[in-house]
């Protein structure tokens, strides 16, 4: 029921269009991978899913964060069972595969995952360089589909540092499944994954 | 209802939904004549637009025949949704984010306040005075001077066409005219069934036999003969309805012909806005219809023009 007014509450908010570009109703194991600009990137996401494959969504958020406060604590896991990572350890290598590791352990087999592979807020809307984090989860379980998710205006909505929304219109754009097969290295995936994420915002 | 004992309303409201009905068949018939491509786009199109009329129709009756407070409502909704459709559309960045916040949430809700309470004085200065100051000052104090000044227009000019001006519709409801108390809500009925069917009118004669547009670098679908066509006929049309307002017949023609030519003018500058986005429609809230500011835009630049005019020549 939170879950249900939430997500009805947040896309009139943020007078959000959908568009996709892949099946949505298959429900297969997924990670949408989108650019981050906002608060409101996961919950548009997640919000933008249908039901049913909103249920097996679960966002991945820094622990810091969410476990702030009761309020935050409760969303976090109780409404969206979001995957909480620790953060602020960009430069311990073990700490960043145990990372992944945790998040390839909880999708299980049934869960699909909402990732910002730029690692964190843009300030102005540009998407950044992925951090390596989706390669690595997508050879950990290279039997989850890849789909891009482009986000258009929630940077202008609620800009980084802001805590009150002004509600103009925004775009959700689900890409065609990102293809996890090419036989590029570490960085050639990358640029890829972030070309794939462009794409759809120049396509519009 | 005490409105619905008005004989004249009750004829507006009737004559309004007769047209809609003689509307629909008309639709309904061409749509099983017209067979080539292009013709069923153009009657697709037409028959969504008659549609959206319906709806658009009996929410506008609704409200002007529930009250005052309602009116109030639903043109204040729709300024919000006009002026997140115009923020939408102009380019904005990250130090306008406070001025935004309050144009939505405060600025759009107090001019609608000073409607209700009636409060003319204010009302006609907050937007153009007061916010247009304050907002200025709000958005320098963010320190961002890129594009200070198209940002800070950007902001004014929303406001001022999708609040300020639009709320001299319901603003009508204000005015006292001798001989016309409490009858101010067929002023609102005849400005807003003037501005619509002018639009309509000037679609059906463009369509029909327009050839030279007015602004071609604006807006090709406007022509000259759809402007004199559909002008003339909604001129014609606000003279014979002369008895539900408090003009005479030859002055309820001259506000009609002031309304249009304000409406066609109103289009063209936000046709002219849409050019610079790059941009078809600012929306697609209603269907056949584009934005809701796609939908007002005649209205809005009609509306202050028709408010004052009546307010300096029949309300002392």
């Amino acid at each position: 029921m939170i879950a249900a007014a939430l997500a009805a509450g947040s896309r009139l908010v943020c007078g959000a269009s959908v568009k996709w570009h892949c099946d949505p109703s298959v429900t297969r194991q997924r990670i949408y991978f989108g650019n981050h600009s906002s608060h409101l990137d996961f919950v548009m996401i997640w919000s933008a899913l249908p039901p049913r494959l909103r249920q097996s969504a679960r966002p991945v958020a820094g622990r810091d964060y969410w476990e702030r406060g009761v309020v935050r604590r409760y969303l976090a896991g109780k409404v969206f069972r979001a995957v909480l990572i620790e953060r602020g350890k960009g430069s311990d290598k073990a700490g960043a595969q145990a990372a992944i590791a945790h998040m390839a352990r909880e999708m299980g087999d049934q869960y699909s995952l909402i990732v910002f592979p730029e690692g964190t807020r843009s300030l102005d809307g540009v998407v950044g360089p992925f951090k390596s984090g989706l390669y690595h989860l997508s050879r950990l379980r290279p039997d989850v589909e890849l789909v891009p998710v482009y986000l258009e205006n929630l940077n202008r909505i609620l800009p980084k540092g802001e805590s009150l929304p002004v509600p103009m219109m925004s775009r959700i754009i689900f890409g065609p499944a990102f293809d996890t097969n090419g036989s590029d290295d570490k960085d050639g995936f990358l640029l890829r994954a972030r070309e794939a994420l462009t794409r759809l915002r120049d396509a519009r | 209802m005490t409105l619905f004992q008005d004989r004249a309303l009750v004829a507006l409201v009737g004559g309004v939904l007769a047209l809609l009905v003689v509307a629909s068949i008309a639709g309904w018939i061409l749509s099983s004549r017209i067979t080539s491509a292009p013709g069923r786009a153009t009657v697709d199109n037409i028959n969504a637009r008659i549609r959206a009329w319906w709806i658009m129709a009996l929410v506008f009756v609704v409200a002007l025949t529930t009250g005052r407070v309602v009116s109030i409502l639903l043109f204040s909704f729709i300024s919000f949704l006009a002026l997140r459709e115009f923020v939408t559309l102009a380019p904005t960045r990250p130090g306008d984010h406070r001025a935004l916040f309050w144009s939505f949430f405060i600025v759009t809700p107090l001019q609608y306040y000073l409607v209700w309470i009636e409060w003319y004085g204010l009302f006609s200065i907050l937007i153009p005075v007061w916010m247009s100051i304050l907002l200025a000052v709000r958005t320098t104090l963010a320190g961002d001077t890129e594009h200070f000044l198209e940002r800070t227009a950007i902001n004014q000019w929303g406001l001022m066409i999708c609040v300020y001006f639009l709320s001299h519709v319901p603003a009508l409801l204000m005015l006292r005219i001798p001989g016309y108390e409490r009858q101010n809500a067929k002023l609102m009925f005849f400005l807003v069934l003037i501005v619509q069917l002018s639009d309509v009118l000037q679609f059906v004669w463009g369509k029909s036999i327009g050839r030279r547009p007015v602004a071609p670098a604006i807006s090709p679908n406007k022509t000259w003969e759809g402007l004199i066509g559909g002008v003339g006929s909604a001129t014609l049309a606000g003279a014979a309805l002369w008895w539900a307002t408090p003009f005479a017949p030859y002055q309820a023609g001259l506000m009609a012909l002031v309304i249009t030519m304000m409406g066609f003018a109103g289009g063209l500058i936000m046709s002219a806005i849409k050019r610079d986005r790059g941009v078809k429609d600012y929306g697609a809230f209603i269907e056949g219809h584009g934005g809701m500011l796609d939908r007002i835009d005649s209205l809005c630049f009609a509306a202050p023009v028709f408010f004052h005019l009546t307010r300096f020549f029949f309300a002392p």
